[in-house]
């Protein structure tokens, strides 16, 4: 009911339940999970010029929403907001709400919100002057964790999470950068679930890599939405419906259509949606 | 160093840049004859130092393949770090002597009517002195010359050979766009030679006099302070040394940070593009 | 570009003697060639000379003994080599940390006004000739200590280090990928942490390499140590006491008229030389695998 007022363009009522039946079980699943994401008339400008306007989006907790649109229509903006990225850039400004947990943005440290929200970026980009251990763990050791013990649980539980531990367990003392650009890329998903987040955000994490590493990221996906709650920003379609739950279809720094992913692409409402998915632009 | 040098502006005012008198002994301080032998020793210097290092610049970029052009850039970035002192002191010894037995007789007979070549040729003086700087700036002003004509996009050569020009006036096109960044690039290689101290002070002969002929000793700012500021007698001496350093400062700075604005612009109109 | 346009064809709209132009073409070139030939002959001359000269003076004495009196053979500058190590070594106390310093705060908190300040004043600061470093060591340390000594030396040869340390700092921390920055804070970790542990740790082999540049440099420098350190006969490791130095020692020896002086400098001066070619090479070899691994 707070939704509606708020105008959040709320997931809408199931009319295609019947004809896909397993659609309930996920949304009984999910219909009372709560909000783990929550974006209310969020605007970026840089330079004075807006690159997303008003976008009013929530999202449920452990379920992976992707963003699709054409390029520059402000889908990474979107994304980098929510982690605050955009501090980082002079002469951005950024408005409206955004809540995390049930929490306004304003009320965290910008640190302790990184440390909830992890990210993963287009390119891997492990650092380059560690070893594949070090990398995994160096998040909780910069923030001071110095338990070797620990470190070395941390490291094989998040190196297996992210399906590279049998990959490189023999090899955790050779630097990062020796390894393949797949295997480069889940090891920054390993290096972001080693700070323990609630949400990763993924920003294109496939489009600098080939299709068969593509295969295996998009499985990692799919299975970490058990435990965390995922958005990832995308510029291929089939990728989008093979991992999501929801998607969002951005357009011109518009939110224009926020929907069960298999309804976006069986029946979407807005017409926009239907030409960019069919293809007519893009 | 402004306070330092009260005692010399109150002694001699604006007298203290035109007068041409340096005597320590009567306590008389004219800084007018380093003055004049650094801007003479120092544009000679750029003028016989640019069309070279345009040329090398050209050559590393242009001319030469990738095999050489590592270690004959890296010669000359090694040119560029010797330190000044191992200049001046080849500058005596090789140069100066050279200077004596061959170059400025066949300059006299040759050119001896003007009166830049007349006097007796000691080997040290304002041309040797102008030699060794030029050799010094020279690596300063390739390296940001090249600097400059990597930022010319190559399609803009390309386009000229397109048009079928030769190599030589698709490179003077590529120069003739980068003539402010070229500039910038002299004016940086003036300041550095207008500040050289060891070798100038080594080789120039080091005699507070003007005289028309570059065969003559003179005398630079930056060498009067190294040779006389340790064992300057008495507060006016040392205060009138500083007031000479304080020009010096002054003039570098100006034509420091004229030469930078000069290559900034130039760099950020071809990146802007 | 309507411009070069115009520029291009108002040159090859003139009929020209295509022959003609080929031969400027030649002839402009080839000298393009001797400028490069003219431009590296001194540098073989010098090297080709300090070794012929200074090689005979050049053994262990050298490093180890004391200046002889004139009319001695033999000795060594054991003194203006400690003194430089010493002098080098102190400036770089000083030198390094500022110079890192301000490099990381140009290039990773740049945009306010103090950080442009900081930049204009570096590169302002390494057009100031380093006679008037010289001067202005001795104006603050010279003259409230009344006189000369190796601290004073020392802060002049450290504050001649940092505009270079603080250019290279810039450039090595400019070519760190923004992704990686992005990658460490979106892991929590604050932005100190991430300047100091990522950025400085990825960037740190050619911020090495600019460090040993602005040492090499340093060790050569002699206008500022003349009336800043002063230069010493005798052994001395005392910081407030006038010390020797090897490029001091060289200018003493070789405007003396003694030969056997002037063969002890151009040892020095092989010396130096050396030292000089050694870093740049070093340095040379350290960044081209830098770029060849793209880091």
């Amino acid at each position: 009911m707070e939704e509606e007022k708020l105008n959040i363009i709320s997931l809408p009522v199931e009319d295609d339940k019947e004809i896909i039946p397993e659609m309930e079980v996920i949304e009984a699943e999910q219909g009372g999970r709560e909000f783990e994401v929550e974006t209310k008339n969020l605007s970026v400008s840089f330079n004075g010029r807006p690159a997303i306007s008003d976008i009013n989006l929530s999202v449920r907790k452990q379920t992976a929403t992707a963003i699709i649109g054409p390029s520059g229509c402000g889908k990474s903006t979107f994304l980098r907001a929510l982690n605050f990225m955009h501090d980082m850039i002079p002469k951005s400004k950024v408005t409206g709400e955004i809540i995390i947990n049930k929490h306004s943005i304003s009320e965290y440290d910008t640190v302790d919100l990184r440390k909830k929200v992890g990210m993963v970026f287009q390119k891997p980009n492990p650092f380059p002057k560690m070893s594949i251990f070090e990398n995994v763990v160096s998040g909780l050791k910069m923030n001071g964790n110095k338990d070797k013990k620990n470190l070395n649980e941390v490291a094989e539980n998040c190196l297996k999470h992210a399906g590279l531990w049998e990959e490189v367990k023999d090899r955790l003392k050779e630097p990062a950068v020796s390894l393949s650009g797949g295997q480069q890329q889940r090891l920054c998903i390993a290096r972001t679930i080693a700070v323990s987040p609630e949400i990763i955000l993924m920003d294109e994490p496939t489009s600098a890599l080939d299709p068969i590493s593509t295969q295996k990221i998009e499985e990692l996906i799919f299975n970490l939405k058990k435990e965390f709650t995922i958005l990832v920003v995308t510029h291929n379609m089939q990728q989008a419906a093979r991992v999501s739950d929801h998607t969002a279809f951005f357009y011109m720094g518009k939110l224009v259509e926020y929907s069960r992913t298999r309804r976006m692409f069986t029946n979407p409402k807005e017409k926009l949606t239907e030409e960019y998915i069919t293809g007519k632009f893009g | 160093m402004f306070q330092d040098s009260i005692d010399a502006r109150e002694a001699f005012g604006w007298k203290f840049i035109f007068s041409n008198e340096w005597d320590p002994v009567k306590e008389k301080f004219g800084a007018l004859p380093f003055i004049f032998g650094t801007v003479v020793s120092s544009v000679l210097a750029l003028l016989l130092a640019l069309p070279v290092s345009i040329g090398v610049a050209v050559f590393l970029n242009e001319i030469v393949n990738k095999t050489l052009r590592t270690p004959l850039s890296f010669l000359i970035e090694i040119l560029a770090a010797i330190p000044s002192i191992i200049y001046g002191f080849w500058g005596i010894f090789v140069l100066a002597p050279f200077m004596r037995s061959t170059v400025q007789p066949f300059l006299q007979s040759t050119l001896g009517f003007l009166p830049f070549f007349k006097g007796t040729p000691y080997g040290t003086g304002l041309l040797t002195a102008a030699i060794i700087l030029a050799i010094m700036i020279t690596p300063i002003i390739t390296a940001i010359t090249r600097d400059v004509l990597k930022a010319i996009p190559t399609a803009q050569r390309e386009a000229a050979y397109a048009l079928g020009a030769t190599k030589w006036e698709a490179i003077k096109m590529a120069l003739l766009n980068a003539r402010s960044g070229i500039l910038g690039a002299s004016v940086l290689g003036l300041g550095r030679a207008i500040g050289e101290t060891m070798a100038v002070t080594m080789v120039i002969g080091n005699r507070a006099e003007i005289s028309a002929s570059l065969f003559e000793p003179a005398y630079t700012m930056a060498s009067v302070i190294a040779n006389e500021f340790a064992e300057a007698s008495g507060n006016l001496h040392v205060s009138a040394l500083i007031e000479v350093g304080l020009i010096l400062f002054a003039v570098t700075f100006i034509i420091n940070s004229f030469a930078r604005l000069l290559i900034y612009s130039f760099t950020r109109k071809t990146e802007g593009k | 570009m309507e411009e070069t346009v115009q520029q291009y064809t108002s040159v090859f709209a003139k009929p020209k003697n295509l022959r003609r132009r080929k031969i400027v073409n030649s002839t402009m070139l080839f000298l393009c060639v001797v400028a490069a030939i003219i431009s590296i002959l001194p540098l073989f001359y010098i090297f080709f000379y300090t070794t012929k000269s200074g090689i005979s003076s050049l053994n262990w004495d050298f490093f180890t003994q004391m200046p002889k009196p004139v009319g001695e053979a033999g000795g060594g500058m054991a003194n203006g080599i400690i003194g430089t190590l010493i002098l080098v070594s102190l400036g770089s106390v000083i030198g390094i940390p500022v110079g890192v310093m301000a490099g990381i705060y140009v290039t990773e908190y740049s945009g306010g006004l103090f950080s442009n300040l900081v930049k204009f004043v570096t590169d302002v600061l390494s057009g100031v000739p380093s006679i008037i470093i010289g001067i202005f060591a001795y104006g603050v340390i010279v003259i409230p200590m009344q006189g000369f000594s190796t601290i004073a030396g020392s802060f002049a040869l450290g504050i001649l280090m940092v505009p270079t340390i603080t250019r290279i700092t810039e450039e090595m921390l400019k070519l760190v990928p923004q992704s990686l920055r992005e990658a460490s804070l979106a892991l929590g970790v604050s932005r100190w942490k991430t300047t100091l542990q990522i950025v400085l740790r990825t960037a740190s082999g050619g911020i090495i390499t600019g460090i040993l540049l602005a040492i090499a440099r340093a060790a050569g420098e002699t206008a500022p140590l003349l009336f800043t350190a002063f230069g010493n006969r005798f052994w001395s490791t005392d910081l407030n006491q006038p010390i020797a130095s090897l490029p001091v020692q060289i200018f003493n020896y070789a405007i003396s008229p003694f030969e056997d002086w002037h063969n002890q400098a151009w040892a020095g001066a092989l010396v130096l030389i050396l030292l000089v070619f050694v870093v740049n090479l070093i340095v040379r070899i350290v960044t081209r695998d830098k770029f060849a691994n793209k880091v």
